[in-house]
């Protein structure tokens, strides 16, 4: 394997769990929802695989953080949809509630030390035949399973979004909840049911941090991921295909730091690597906002009540 | 998010200027707030019991602690609550202005450690041998670092219309690795052994209110840019055209009078800059250095701090002050009951939820009343 070969496999590898909660918010935000609690979600999936891997298993550990990325969505949905209140500081609130919940959980479930926890990990599949071919074969097809589920769910959701009617309300609430409504469509329940979807997103994010990259959990270890995700959604133009090309840029990027190190960069400051995702993200959304076209009702506070 | 007692209706010449409404609107700023706190303290008590119960551990044990931790003794109160409290009333105050302006400022914490870096970088520029006279050129390098720091916020949001809440939590992370690198790099002590920069020479530190304290000149720095702030914010035009901007940013502009983008891009600027010399202030009244873990997360409780003031600068003082206890406090309760910091945080969250379903059902309760 040469370093470049690393750097694609690790792009595909870091961009899994960024895919996984954009997607989730790209629902959310489709739906007029945009929620800044994503972090949260992610870091309460994480903590819940970590507990729910140690008795019962990769697959269990999944569904916990699924679990738990719902029930965060949930709390802000309690606020957001039915009390309507302002999306983004309930957001805000709603992360560092997460942050510390699962820091004070972590602390008294495996003490104030947090001795080194090891966990069962879903390693990699790799496909046979697709998986040699040159250059993307490794990177592509000898990953974990979660990133294959990815390959089936982001022509889905295109899909859905487009295709079904379902998605169309999802979208006509989004755009314009008003006339959704004369449509016979729901706009809360349609918020609703969108922002636990993007949770249990999100919380499959943070299970995929702990049971196929790290193996343990850290406080703090979705460190922003959250909040990159939803520069992901505005790269991606609100739309799947978008959002998985975006979600592989921020990949590459925060691959970029063991390209380097392999190839020998040792002058330039590794904080700089560890840096770049978050500086790329301002960089892309400075070149994005500007020019995208965001769900006419996203974030608005005021619903005709339905 | 707006205080409903302040009408924006007034026009700037309708200020109050004479005494009687100077001193009911003292009463609406302070006596309201009072009565408040009492609700606060209970509330956060009780949130305090339930976590404390449901984590396993002993409420009178752990209460204990951390009442003698932020009030047990002379020294707890000035050393422990009241220089806790300063980083919190510095970015607690970046946080309202913000917010009152109707910016979401996130990154009271990037601002905060752009402005200890530059801190540290300008007692490093000026030399072991400088005198006291220096110290304001410290403070100043804090302002400055800490509205530039939020200044690449204001931009982005400006020229590109870059959502300013993922933006400074952006910045807030790029920070930390400037911060990393500093103290690794170009500010790191001599020995290079510590993550950490070169101590503040006894000359360039706050002078100490109390003898015998940790008590800094910050704490009065703190109280007097608070109370200016108060009255800036209700006395003067500038104040008013802030608050409008913030209720309405779009009626703010079809007055004609308002020139939105300057307003929003000073507050803006003027934010970073309170969270910036509350960096320097922390610097060069407390920890005398620049490490990586400098911010426990003062940013992010300044949010809790604003928000539970209701964004009333004067208020910001009573709940950094509250805050400052509890993290004192949690200090104490982790050494002697065991019971993790964490735990502060997670009440610090579960207030400001409350402050906003209790401000959501207040309104459609209103919105009920009026209806019928």
């Amino acid at each position: 394997m040469t370093p470049f070969d690393d750097f694609l496999s690790a792009t595909v590898r870091t961009a899994t769990p960024l895919m996984l909660a954009a997607l989730g918010e790209c629902i959310t935000e489709r739906s007029g929802v945009i929620n800044i609690g994503l972090e949260g979600a992610i870091i309460c999936g994480a903590f819940a695989a970590t507990v729910a891997a140690g008795s019962v298993g990769v697959l269990g550990g999944f569904a916990a953080g699924a679990a738990a990325g719902v029930a965060v969505a949930l709390l802000f949905a309690l606020f957001t949809v039915y009390l309507r209140a302002d999306q983004i500081i309930t957001g805000t609130a709603v992360t560092l509630l997460s942050l510390g919940l699962t820091g004070l959980l972590y602390k008294t479930l495996y003490g104030a030390t947090g001795v080194g926890l090891t966990l069962p990990t879903a390693g990699e599949r790799a496909v046979p035949g697709l998986s040699t071919i040159p250059v993307i074969g490794r990177a592509l097809f000898a990953q974990p399973l979660i990133t294959y589920a990815l390959y089936l769910m982001v022509p889905a959701l295109a899909w859905w979004f487009a295709r079904t009617h379902s998605g169309l309300a999802l979208r006509a609430v989004g755009e314009s909840p008003d006339a959704a409504l004369a449509a016979g469509v729901r706009p809360r329940r349609v918020q609703a049911w969108a922002v636990l979807a993007g949770g249990a997103f999100a919380g499959v994010a943070g299970a995929t941090l702990v049971l196929v990259q790290s193996g343990t959990f850290v406080e703090g270890m979705s460190a922003g991921k959250g909040f990159i995700a939803i520069a992901i959604v505005v790269l991606g133009r609100w739309t799947p295909f978008g959002v998985a090309g975006a979600a592989l840029l921020f990949g590459g990027a925060s691959a970029l730091q063991y390209l380097f190190q392999s190839l020998g960069f040792r002058e330039v400051p590794y904080q700089l690597f560890l840096a770049l995702p978050y500086l790329l993200t301002l960089v892309v959304l400075a070149r994005a906002s500007a020019r995208a076209r965001a769900p006419a009702a996203l974030a608005r506070q005021e619903l005709t009540l339905g | 998010m707006s205080d409903p007692s302040t009408s924006p209706e007034q026009s700037p010449r309708d200020m109050p200027t004479s005494a009687a409404p100077l001193a009911e609107s003292f009463a609406q700023s302070f006596v309201r707030p009072l009565l408040r706190v009492g609700a606060l303290l209970a509330t956060t008590l009780t949130l305090l019991v339930a976590l404390l119960v449901v984590t396993g551990h002993d409420p009178a044990v752990a209460l204990r602690a951390l009442v003698r931790g932020a009030f047990g003794s002379w020294y707890a109160i000035t050393s422990a609550t009241l220089v806790r409290a300063v980083p919190l009333a510095f970015t607690g105050l970046a946080v309202a202005v913000a917010f009152r302006a109707g910016l979401l400022n996130i990154g009271a914490e990037g601002q905060l450690l752009a402005g200890a870096a530059a801190a540290a970088g300008a007692a490093a520029l000026v030399g072991p041998s400088a005198g006291a006279w220096a110290i304001p050129l410290v403070l100043v390098a804090g302002v400055l670092s800490g509205a530039l720091w939020a200044g690449i916020a204001a931009v982005l949001r400006q020229r590109f219309g870059v959502l300013e809440v993922i933006s400074t939590i952006m910045l807030n992370f790029v920070a930390l690795y400037v911060v990393g690198w500093l103290v690794r790099g170009p500010l790191q002590e001599p020995s290079r052994i510590y993550p950490q920069s070169v101590a503040l020479p006894d000359a360039l530190h706050l002078p100490v209110l109390l003898p015998g304290t940790r008590l800094h000149l910050g704490v009065a720095l703190a109280a007097l840019l608070a109370v200016y702030l108060w009255w800036w914010m209700r006395g003067t035009a500038a104040g008013f055209r802030l608050r409008a901007v913030g209720l309405n940013a779009h009626a703010a502009a079809t007055t004609g009078r308002i020139d939105v983008a300057r307003v929003s891009l000073l507050a803006f600027l003027a934010s970073g800059a309170l969270a910036g010399l509350g960096g320097a202030v922390e610097y060069a009244g407390v920890t005398y250095a620049l490490y990586e873990n400098f911010s426990p997360g003062y940013g992010y409780t300044a949010i809790a701090v604003a928000l539970l003031a209701r964004l009333n600068p004067a208020g910001v003082l009573g709940t950094a002050l509250l805050f400052g206890a509890l993290q004192a406090g949690a200090n104490a309760m982790q050494r002697d009951a065991g019971v993790p910091v964490a735990l502060v945080n997670v009440v610090e969250a579960m207030l400001i939820l409350l402050v906003i379903a209790g401000d959501r059902l207040s309104i459609s309760n209103r919105t009920r009343r009026d209806r019928t």
